[in-house]
């Protein structure tokens, strides 16, 4: 018998209509876990890098992570991953929600699709009966409609629904698949779905998922409930309440949003407003929150109400989840009200509502500089929020200026050319970043914005501090009770951490320290990602639930594997690695790792190689940043080496 | 004839407050754990003694418990409309009955009901309550005088519906071969 995982995937294929089921080796469960692992290594073994995002070859994967649908709180993520139309690397994007769990009740761990449907089709997977559906009446209509006339037809209201809108069946480079109160938003994974002419996956589960040793298991969930339970009691002190707690983070309970409105940046990602968050300010935004949210709520089997109904009047109820609440308000320089309007109607296209906001603002950056014309733009309203609308309508339909703009601001700019490129100028990767512009270069920041294969860095950052805390009192009390940290030093790097002077940013955490920290991080989030674990309990905020300690008992009572803290940061690496090289071998290199060109005003570019080269050093890679054929060895990765060779990109 | 006894019994009550509920489900998934065989190691929500009914563009989130066997369904059916929105009286009712699978074992399709888990030693609050970290579900335990009824247990309840379903007859045969089997 297989434990905690169901040892099934459903194989799909869109172009011969063919279905089935295919058991799974235990061995890749003990190398790469599950859920983005497993995926990486699907992709790694099938997807060759001739395989272009719109190839019928290319596979789409909806994973559930190795303990999804167990008791352990919080973990239902949906890993999706695939080719992204905007990076052309791979991309891949978690939704919390129900999904995952369901379809391990369904039994399977993974469904991968491939090949193309020339009529729009639904996918509709109950246990063991699984169907390939017309779905040729729901073109055009909206995510969340599309679920509930779905839910309707087949007559299960139990059923989950993950589903794309207009933008993804305009392959809108930047389209999500949303579910409910979530969404696998980044990457564009919504517009390779609609190129699939797949609507939407249907899922429906009354099978089993086994414990291997349940009386520990359930001990062990029980452990983290209580904890989540006395980090609530014992919020963290001198930070910003959107730190203080756990969740992901929690925008639908916290209304006050001092922290991201004076520090994030408005419009297309440059206007800093530092006295922006007035008490006038606080009481309307206030209000607004009240009004519309009619209830708070949380993904399967967790507590923290991370999303929320909003209900305003006039249009029709949704759900909210995260910062999708602050996006849309601060490109447009509006308000609450109409971020709360907005987000409607992007939920129903399915639409990134990082990249989106960001791109409408771009474009009107480039009107306002007399790049884009009136020709342009024809018959666009004259205020802030109605071009807005409109160019959302644009963008999501693909008709006139919108077509261009669909495809994100790199390959927009350099559609339009006439000096736009320089406007596009919050990307890595292409792929368009939080809207940050700072002052002092941060090493932590540098390397993980640089190297970070989730091109998004709140799946990068985490369980250290952003900034070191003002006083040494303050430092102490943080330590003190620390003991989510893999080792001990990274207490004393905490504490000798200064504001000012020298032990500050850049130069302090060192390089040496910097990869270190950057590693227990991006540790964390690919073992997250490959459990299916929200990152809002472990990997993002401080002193989470789930940690290198307690990881492994979680996966030996699950799974029955022998499993401790080694091999799971082995198992971790070893994810880490086999995308980096995916992505290699797809034409990453070392060029590409740089932040946004003004992200941080003063720059050092001998440090900035200096941390470049320590962590790619300290990492396994060699100086162009590919993982060596001794790191992959000892990684059990020789098939990555040889292939890497074999393409001349491996010396 | 036998008088009807009056006894003093402890009444054990779960209330359900279905404004404070978050929809997490956790209910019916740690259900689902502890009445598996043994307990928690498996996990099933469709084998929960509880079921959120969910409809969430409506904002209607119930966890209903799950009731008696009914071994016919009812004869009438009424509707029920809430902010203008009809849901068939089936929605919100408790019972496992013959015309629908909600609250039956989806292996054996034998009746699912809740037993407050039972357990040896008595557990101090059901575990649905336990999971259920926003006080959408709380337990009390009031004294109250009541007529002593037999109930049927679970495996009557269960035995019932299977005699219900394919006879008597076939049920004793497959009785007498299990036995035979397991002998
Ligand atoms: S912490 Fe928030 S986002 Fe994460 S699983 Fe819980 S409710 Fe969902
Ligand atoms: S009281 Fe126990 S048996 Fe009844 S629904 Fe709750 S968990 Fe299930
Ligand atoms: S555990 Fe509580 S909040 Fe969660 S679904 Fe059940 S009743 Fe609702």
């Amino acid at each position: 018998m297989r434990y905690a995982e169901t040892g099934y995937n459903l194989e799909i294929d869109l172009t011969r209509k063919n279905i089935e089921k295919v058991a799974t080796d235990p061995r890749d469960t003990e190398l790469y876990l599950g859920g983005l692992g497993t995926s990486a290594k699907v992709l790694w073994d099938r997807v060759t890098p001739e395989i272009k995002p719109f190839s019928e070859e290319n596979l789409l994967i909806f994973s559930a992570g190795l303990l999804c649908g167990t008791p352990a709180v919080g973990c239902n993520r949906t890993i999706v991953s695939t080719i992204s139309p905007q990076t052309e690397l791979m991309a891949y994007s978690m939704m919390g929600g129900f999904f995952a769990p369901e379809l391990k009740y369904a039994g399977y761990d993974k469904v991968i699709i491939r090949g193309k449907s020339k009529k729009l089709v639904y996918l509709w997977i109950h246990n063991d009966k699984v169907e390939i559906r017309d779905a040729s009446h729901l073109k055009g209509k909206g995510t969340v409609e599309t679920a509930e006339l779905i839910k309707k037809e087949i007559n299960d209201p139990k059923a989950h629904v993950a589903a794309i809108g207009l933008a993804g069946e305009n392959k809108v480079y930047y389209a999500s698949v949303e579910q409910g109160r979530s969404s696998a938003s980044r990457g564009g994974i919504g517009a390779v779905m609609g190129d699939k002419g797949l609507k939407a996956i249907v899922v429906r589960g009354k099978k089993d998922i086994n414990i291997a040793r349940p009386g520990e298991y359930i001990e062990l969930c029980d452990e983290v409930l209580n904890y989540i339970k006395f980090r609530e009691e014992n919020p963290i002190q001198g930070v910003p309440p959107i730190l203080a707690g756990l969740g992901s983070p929690q925008e639908m309970k916290i209304h006050d949003e001092k922290w991201h409105t004076e520090n994030f940046t408005w419009g297309n990602a440059r206007e800093r407003r530092k006295d922006f968050w007035t008490e006038e300010v606080a009481a309307k935004w206030s209000e607004s929150m009240d009004k519309v949210q009619t209830r708070l709520l949380s993904c399967y089997n967790c507590p923290m109400q991370c999303g929320a109904s909003i209900n305003v009047p006039g249009i029709s109820t949704y759900m909210m989840k995260c910062y999708s609440k602050l996006t849309y308000t601060m490109a447009a320089f509006s308000d609450l009200d109409f971020g709360f309007k907005i987000v409607q109607r992007a939920t129903e296209y399915g639409v990134d509502g990082f990249t989106t906001p960001q791109v409408m603002a771009f474009a009107l950056e480039l009107y306002e500089a007399g790049i884009l014309t009136d020709k342009d733009m024809p018959g666009m309203p004259s205020d802030s929020e109605g071009r807005f609308y409109w160019l959302l309508d644009k963008i999501v339909n693909r008709e006139g200026i919108g077509d261009i703009l669909a495809n994100g601001t790199y390959w927009a700019a350099k559609k339009i050319g006439n000096g736009a490129q320089a406007y596009a100028h919050n990307n890595i990767k292409k792929h368009e970043q939080l809207p940050l512009k700072l002052g002092m270069l941060h090493p932590l920041y540098f390397v993980m914005y640089c190297t970070g294969e989730k091109m998004n860095i709140t799946q990068i950052e985490g369980n250290f501090p952003q900034s070191p805390f003002a006083t040494q009192e303050d430092k102490e009390a943080f330590v003190k009770d620390w003991f989510q940290v893999p080792d001990d030093k990274f207490k004393q790097y905490l504490l000798d951490w200064e504001m000012r002077g020298e032990k500050s940013i850049p130069n302090y955490p060192t390089p040496q320290m910097t990869s270190e920290i950057v590693d227990w991080q991006e540790r964390m989030h690919y073992i997250d990602d490959s459990l299916g674990m929200c990152a809002g309990l472990s990997s993002f905020p401080l002193k989470p639930p789930y940690h290198m300690h307690n990881y492994p008992k979680f996966i030996s009572a699950a799974t029955g594997m022998d499993m401790d803290e080694d091999k799971l940061t082995q198992a971790a690496r070893r994810n880490r690695t086999l995308i980096r090289a995916f992505n290699i071998r797809r034409g990453m290199s070392r060029k590409d790792e740089k932040p946004p060109e003004d992200h941080w005003r003063k720059r050092f570019p001998e440090l900035e190689k200096e941390l470049l080269d320590t962590y790619y050093a300290f990492r396994g890679w060699n100086e162009d940043g590919v993982p060596t054929k001794e790191y992959l060895h000892e990684l059990d990765m020789d098939y990555v080496s040889q292939d890497l060779e074999q393409r001349g990109l491996l010396k | 004839m036998v008088e009807d006894v009056i006894e003093k019994k402890t009444v054990k009550v779960i209330k359900v407050d279905v404004d404070k509920c978050i929809g997490c489900r956790a209910c019916e998934l740690v259900c689902s754990a502890f009445h598996a065989e043994p307990k928690y190691s498996s996990t099933n929500p469709a084998k929960a003694r509880i079921r959120l009914i969910m409809d969430e563009f409506n904002d209607i989130y119930i966890p209903l418990y799950a009731g008696e066997y009914t071994d016919a369904e009812c004869n009438g059916r009424n509707v029920y409309t809430i902010d203008g929105k009809t849901y068939d009286e089936c929605t919100f009712c408790r019972a496992s009955c013959p015309s629908r699978d909600f609250f039956k074992d989806p292996d054996s399709g034998l009746p699912l009901k809740c037993d407050m888990c039972l357990d040896d030693p008595p557990l101090e609050e059901p575990l649905c309550v336990q999971a259920c970290r926003c006080d959408a579900l709380t337990y009390e335990e009031v004294e109250q005088e009541e007529e002593k009824e037999e109930s049927p247990d679970e495996m009557e309840t269960g035995l019932q519906s299977l005699v219900k379903k394919h006879g008597t007859k076939k049920v004793m045969e497959s009785l007498a071969r299990i036995s035979k089997e397991a002998d």
